[in-house]
């Protein structure tokens, strides 16, 4: 339960950094989204991201930042073992579950649902 | 002929009497203040379509249809169809008039589109050339949230824009005989641009339009405020109606009570949670064929300026870091 709590707190808390972002300047929501990949990555690389993940589990690997750790981690692995090549291969390699969920679960929903406007 | 008076107002000639005016409208819209002037309103964003374009079509035709019912003309009488919406290509009018079987211009004037709609189509008429025409404009909140922002299917999440787009449609039908108010002199706007670039704010993109179209046509006329019951703008929302009354405070005019706007009137603003007001083609066309000539018709208004006011803003070029063209076209309306 402790667990679900931590989980809440941290990617609630990584959200409200978002929704501020949102509210108080004038940033799109794709800028948004790229700019937590990239701290993702600029926090995995240097190896700050991994305690928030062993602190708040899926409070920090669900949310985008997490895809750019995912993507930092996987390219270090890859360049320890595959020499530099691992730099091109290694992000896409780590994300592969991720990304190819997305899409299929994407187009599952694009095809059973259809949008209408928030009431 | 027009007779051209100052810089860039017509006095018409010819009496051209608005003999209708229909508006279908959505959910949210129909949810507003204005709801019961309204000839119908759809629960349904997509009216039965399958896209949220062919949707916009959808009322856009169905509101031809219901003016010509309301006025007692056959398409037949018909001499033009002027029209426009905020889509690339004036889809949905294009769309909306493919079986019409009657000519069609298609205008885009951003959500100044009924006015400039209006303004060509009296002048029209009082050229001689034609009898009746019809004027329409729509806007739909989910084709403009594609065209403009994000398509819905994206569920992005949506910035607390200044304004929210109209679903609705709103046509008149403009004939030479009849009852109804006259359209007795219009003043073109010319294009303004003061430099914003925030596309949420567009309603400071087009109150230095409107404040300029406003003050050529009552220095055109040599009237005054005093001269008009109400000065109606299309779509500033509250704080473009607010920064139109300081640009004219600044050339010694007082609005006073005169000034209304369309798009905050169509919704409840505190109640519906729409920051600053409605805005979209359909926003004014809507509110100008229903409330405003029931308002004539029960003998409230003696003679109106409408001043729809659009923002010209382009996606590619707002992205290129340009800023948005704003315009305003006032006619005067009497009893």
């Amino acid at each position: 339960m402790i667990e679900v709590l931590k989980a809440f707190l941290l990617g609630g808390l990584i959200c409200v950094i978002g929704q501020l972002l949102i509210d108080l300047t004038k940033l799109t929501p794709a800028r948004i989204m790229v700019c937590y990949v990239v701290t993702g990555v600029v926090l995995g690389f240097f190896g700050l991201y991994q305690p928030l993940v062993e602190w708040g589990g899926a409070g920090a690997t669900v949310p985008l930042t997490g895809f750019g750790n995912t993507l930092a981690k996987g390219v270090i692995k890859k360049v320890n073992e595959a020499g530099l090549i691992g730099a091109l291969a290694g992000g896409i390699e780590a994300a592969a579950v991720g990304i190819t969920a997305a899409i299929v679960f994407g187009y599952i929903m694009a095809i059973i649902s259809k949008p209408k406007i928030k009431s | 002929m027009a007779q051209k008076l100052g810089s860039q107002t017509y006095l018409l000639d010819q009496q051209v009497y608005v003999l209708a005016g229909a508006a279908i409208v959505g959910k949210k819209e129909g949810d507003g203040p204005l709801a019961r002037y309204f000839d119908d309103i759809i629960d349904d964003e997509y009216a039965g379509e399958k896209t949220f374009e062919a949707a916009e079509s959808r009322i856009l035709r169905d509101t031809y249809f219901k003016v010509l019912e309301k006025s007692g003309k056959a398409a037949t009488d018909i001499n033009f169809v002027l029209s426009g919406d905020l889509l690339n290509q004036c889809t949905a009018a294009s769309y909306a008039f493919r079986d019409a079987d009657v000519p069609y211009f298609g205008l885009f004037g951003a959500c100044s589109t009924m006015s400039e709609a209006l303004i060509l189509g009296s002048l029209l008429i009082d050229s001689g050339a034609a009898d009746n025409v019809v004027c329409a404009a729509s806007s739909h909140f989910c084709s403009a949230e594609r065209q403009f922002r994000f398509p819905l299917e994206y569920g992005s999440q949506r910035t607390p824009t200044s304004q929210w787009t109209v679903t609705g449609a709103g046509t008149v039908i403009l004939g030479t005989e009849g009852q109804g108010p006259r359209i007795t002199c219009v003043t073109p706007g010319k294009i303004l641009d003061e430099g914003i670039k925030d596309a949420n704010n567009m309603g400071a993109a087009m109150a230095p339009a409107a404040a300029d179209t406003i003050l050529a046509h009552l220095k055109d006329t040599g009237r005054s405020c005093d001269d008009y019951d109400l000065i109606l703008t299309g779509d500033l929302g509250s704080f473009g109606s607010t920064m139109l009354r300081e640009l004219l405070k600044r050339n010694n005019i007082d609005l006073k009570d005169k000034h209304n706007d369309c798009g905050t009137m169509i919704f409840d603003l505190e109640k519906q949670d729409v920051v600053c007001g409605g805005s979209g083609c359909g926003c004014s066309a809507s509110v100008f064929s229903t409330y405003i000539l029931d308002q004539f018709s029960q003998g409230l208004l003696k003679r109106i300026l409408f001043v729809a006011t659009g923002a010209l803003l382009s996606p590619t070029r707002t992205q290129q870091g340009e800023s948005i063209p704003g315009i305003a076209h006032a006619v005067c309306v009497e009893a």
